[in-house]
């Protein structure tokens, strides 16, 4: 049966009818998007009207965000902007640290003595008073005034306490969490646990080895990249949020009993996405991961499509992590690091190509991004694969020759549009510099050099939200109000495609979704506004009503 | 690491990896094997630490009976005194010393990459320890050469040098150093070991950087002394790295104060060792 919808404008994407008033939907498909009369010689139908004040364009897709976010929201919102949790709750902004704290009260207060929480550590937990977990934090927008041990033992001295930040590489731990972790000692030398004038460590964790030792005793996962059935049912929920309709899980472990609960969850009736997790590559040598990718690509199904492998590179900016060239940080900290070896990185490129199994690498720095981008070409020349697509995750700081070299190649690129907003001020002032930060995550270069081209959220780094992030590569703004890079903007039009059909194109499944014609998969992002008419400094208001996933409907405000 | 495995010696050693496959245990010495442990004759475990060093590391200090040592090969890539550090925020372990395994055929070309060459610049001056290895593989020149760029590049570390990676157990481990062993096999760099009686106190400390320092060229030390405050204590040197903590209560009252000092035999001067060491009675 054949069911028409109405509506007050259906924005295609597809450039043979850019427009369109119905679009037919049957078995979850797009019949065709036209003229009613048009539309009704396919023969019997329903015509449905409830988005007829709506627009409808194809549901939106987040090239790389990490489903954990839906876990993520068990924890307190510490984050200094606004933001919707999965029930749809609007978290305000804490614009001090001492909003923080008093959130943090407030949630301590909600806490029950004794009752560990289910999903809480396995030790330590037990042994006492429940963790408390914040997450998001960003001192940044705080002048920097760092959060101290003693700030949370002001919250709870008895309660472990630990606040994650917004990068996810930082936290700040009390008393209680050090104490547990063996921490609250003297004589500690590591450069990722500053001390204090009384030579014991301020509660401030810098990097994934110093925090895990902690982590696991205030209420985060032994993997904090995880997620469960519950989290990615949330992580769902986000999605029709934000009009997404097929979404991608980055850095995904992807071990028999994770798939096993993505493909139940994912074929709930109720599921509202499609889900492309990406194996991530620490772990295994590239031969077990390659050989493990093509193993998982059969186990696919409709909303969760497997067989993907994400490997990284080096580490991220604002950390001082990335690998650059010449000249390096601007604040003169010493490069960055490796998180593969070069050699490693090459084999997996030519046996992934050898087996037809696509690969998206995190490159951050512009080094980072050179020696994926020459190791890629090394690979291809052994295993020519025309149309492969690989492609590179953030490439933040890839200049014009760079972006040339990978159109050349066929090297796709999802750039991180959102950081201008969130970190552009701090690149500017610190990290890479006024120049570097005007050409960061070149979108207009990108485009004009013809290359595949999404942009992305990396939520939970920063919200889930693709016409935010569309906003965000159309303006250029930063949290000052800075304007990063004027030559770098791209059109209305074009973010909307690059948070569409371009980031379809990055996972090959542009013949299926990030348009709306006939054949292709019967998704949309129901939006109350238009957003070709709403105005490009306004992009980021453009209100979501919901989506249609699969020609199955889900009102935001009903979830 | 099969070298190694295959002359524990009764001890327990925990081998962690990052990935089974990138180091090919020997057949023979496996037990038993799963997908993160391989059981290996005497006790010993080799284990894949996959995505997260910290947690495997937490998960190990957890095992029962705990390994005497864990060995843990850092990935290609890998910052050793980043990870040194790490480990020493951790309960239950004692960091011994930071081994960098160099190629003799390679190092210098790999240093000299536009990619890896800082990186392993950094392996190099982390080293407590640096072994060269395939020493065979190169002509008596050549490993002149590389032996000499080599101590430009470590911060004071001693070299040895071996072939197919047969490094003697005692450079490599304090719990090997002063222990009763089996037949010693044979080495490319046959390592001396002088044992020093230390009847009188001594400022312990003083002792410790004295026998770290470069000039001492010392593989490694380990003592047990009375120090300046009647107390007994325990020092361990590998390389410049050196620390000093008080003796467990039992030992504390019977077993001889003595100095083991292990180094290449053409570097120890052993008259000059013990000048360094009575400089330093309390």
């Amino acid at each position: 049966m054949t069911t028409i919808y109405a509506a007050r404008k259906v924005i295609t994407m597809n450039p043979a009818r850019p427009v369109a008033t119905h679009v037919a939907v049957r078995d979850g498909r797009i019949v065709g998007a036209g003229p009613l009369e048009e539309l009704a010689r396919w023969g019997a139908h329903t015509l449905d009207t409830r988005f007829a004040d709506k627009v409808l364009m194809p549901g939106l897709v987040e090239g790389h965000a990490h489903t954990m976010e839906g876990v993520f929201w068990r924890y307190v919102y510490c984050g200094y902007f606004d933001r919707t949790d999965p029930d749809g709750r609007r978290w305000e902004g804490a614009k001090s640290v001492e909003a923080v704290l008093d959130r943090l009260r407030e949630a301590e207060a909600a806490l029950s003595d004794f009752e560990a929480r289910p999903d809480g550590p396995k030790d330590g937990g037990a042994e006492g008073k429940a963790p408390l977990t914040g997450f998001q934090l960003d001192p940044i927008y705080f002048d920097n005034r760092k959060v101290s041990r003693a700030d949370l033992d002001a919250v709870s001295t008895e309660r472990p306490i630990g606040v994650v930040h917004a990068s996810c590489h930082i936290m700040n731990v009390n008393s209680r969490a050090l104490e547990l972790a063996g921490l609250l000692r003297p004589g500690i030398n590591h450069p990722g646990v500053p001390l204090g004038e009384d030579g014991l460590p301020t509660g401030e964790l810098k990097g994934p080895d110093v925090m895990t030792p902690v982590s696991v005793h205030i209420g985060f996962d032994r993997d904090m990249l995880a997620c469960d059935e519950r989290g990615l049912r949330d992580f769902g929920k986000l999605c029709v949020r934000a009009g997404v309709t097929t979404v991608t899980d980055l850095a995904a472990r992807l071990t028999d009993d994770v798939v096993a609960m993505m493909l139940d969850v994912t074929a709930e009736n109720d599921f509202p996405a499609r889900v492309v997790p990406l194996r991530f590559f620490q772990g295994l040598t590239p031969e077990a991961l390659i050989e493990n990718a093509v193993v998982l690509r059969k186990r696919s199904s409709d909303r969760l499509r497997l067989g993907m492998v994400k490997v990284v590179a080096d580490g991220s900016i604002q950390g001082f992590s990335a690998r650059m060239r010449f000249p390096g940080y601007f604040n003169g900290a010493p490069n960055g690091l490796w998180y593969i070896p070069p050699e490693q990185l090459r084999e997996t490129y030519e046996r992934a190509l050898a087996a037809d199994v696509h690969v998206h690498t995190h490159t951050n720095g512009d080094e980072a991004t050179q020696l994926a981008i020459e190791l890629l070409e090394g690979a291809l020349r052994k295993h020519p694969s025309p149309d492969h697509r690989f492609t590179l995750q953030h490439c933040q700081l890839a200049d014009a020759a760079q972006f040339r070299r990978m159109a050349a190649l066929g090297i796709g690129v999802n750039l991180f549009a959102n950081h201008h907003f969130y970190w552009g001020d701090e690149h500017y002032a610190l990290t890479v510099g006024p120049e570097r930060a005007e050409r960061m995550n070149a979108c207009r270069t990108a485009l004009d050099n013809g290359l595949t081209m999404g942009i992305h959220s990396d939520a939970p780094i920063t919200p889930l939200a693709p016409l935010f992030t569309a906003w965000c590569a159309v303006n250029r703004l930063t949290a000052s109000g800075r304007t990063l890079g004027e030559h770098e903007k791209i059109t209305v039009a074009e973010a909307l495609e690059a948070i569409t059909l371009g980031a379809a194109r990055t996972l090959k499944l542009d013949g299926e979704i990030g348009s709306i014609e006939a054949g292709k998969r019967a998704d949309f992002a129901v939006l109350e506004d238009d957003p070709t008419e709403i105005g490009a400094e306004t992009l980021r208001d453009v209100r979501v009503w919901g989506t249609v996933q699969g020609g199955r409907i889900f009102d935001a405000a009903a979830l | 690491m099969n070298h190694l495995l295959r002359h524990a010696d009764g001890l327990r050693l925990a081998v962690l990896v990052n990935e089974f496959g990138a180091l090919p245990i020997d057949a023979d010495l496996i037990e038993a094997q799963d997908e993160t442990v391989i059981a290996i004759a005497g006790g010993c475990v080799c284990c894949s630490y996959g995505n997260d060093l910290t947690l495997a590391l937490m998960d190990m200090a957890r095992a029962d009976p705990a390994p005497d040592h864990v060995i843990l090969e850092a990935s290609g890539v890998a910052l050793p005194g980043a990870i040194a550090a790490s480990v020493s925020l951790l309960q239950g372990y004692a960091l011994d010393g930071i081994v960098t395994l160099c190629d003799a055929e390679t190092v210098r070309e790999r240093a000299a990459d536009p990619y890896m060459g800082d990186t392993v610049a950094r392996q190099i001056s982390d080293a407590d320890l640096l072994v060269l290895n395939k020493t065979d593989l190169v002509s008596t020149d050549e490993r002149a050469a590389v032996e000499d760029w080599l101590r430009a590049g470590g911060e004071g570390a001693e070299i040895v040098t071996a072939v197919h990676g047969a490094v003697p157990p005692e450079a490599l481990m304090r719990s090997v150093v002063g222990r009763r062993r089996a037949p010693a096999v044979a080495h490319d760099m046959p390592l001396h070991t002088l044992s020093i009686a230390m009847d009188r106190p001594v400022d312990a400390q003083a002792l410790a950087r004295a026998l770290a320092d470069p000039a001492a060229g010392l593989v490694r030390a380990k003592g047990f002394v009375t120090g300046a405050d009647g107390e007994a204590c325990i020092l361990q040197i590998v390389g410049r790295r050196w620390e000093v903590t008080p003796a467990p209560a039992p030992a504390a009252t019977d077993a001889p104060r003595a100095v083991v000092l292990i180094g290449v035999a053409t570097r120890m001067d052993e008259a000059a060792l013990r000048r360094r060491i009575d400089g330093c009675a309390a």
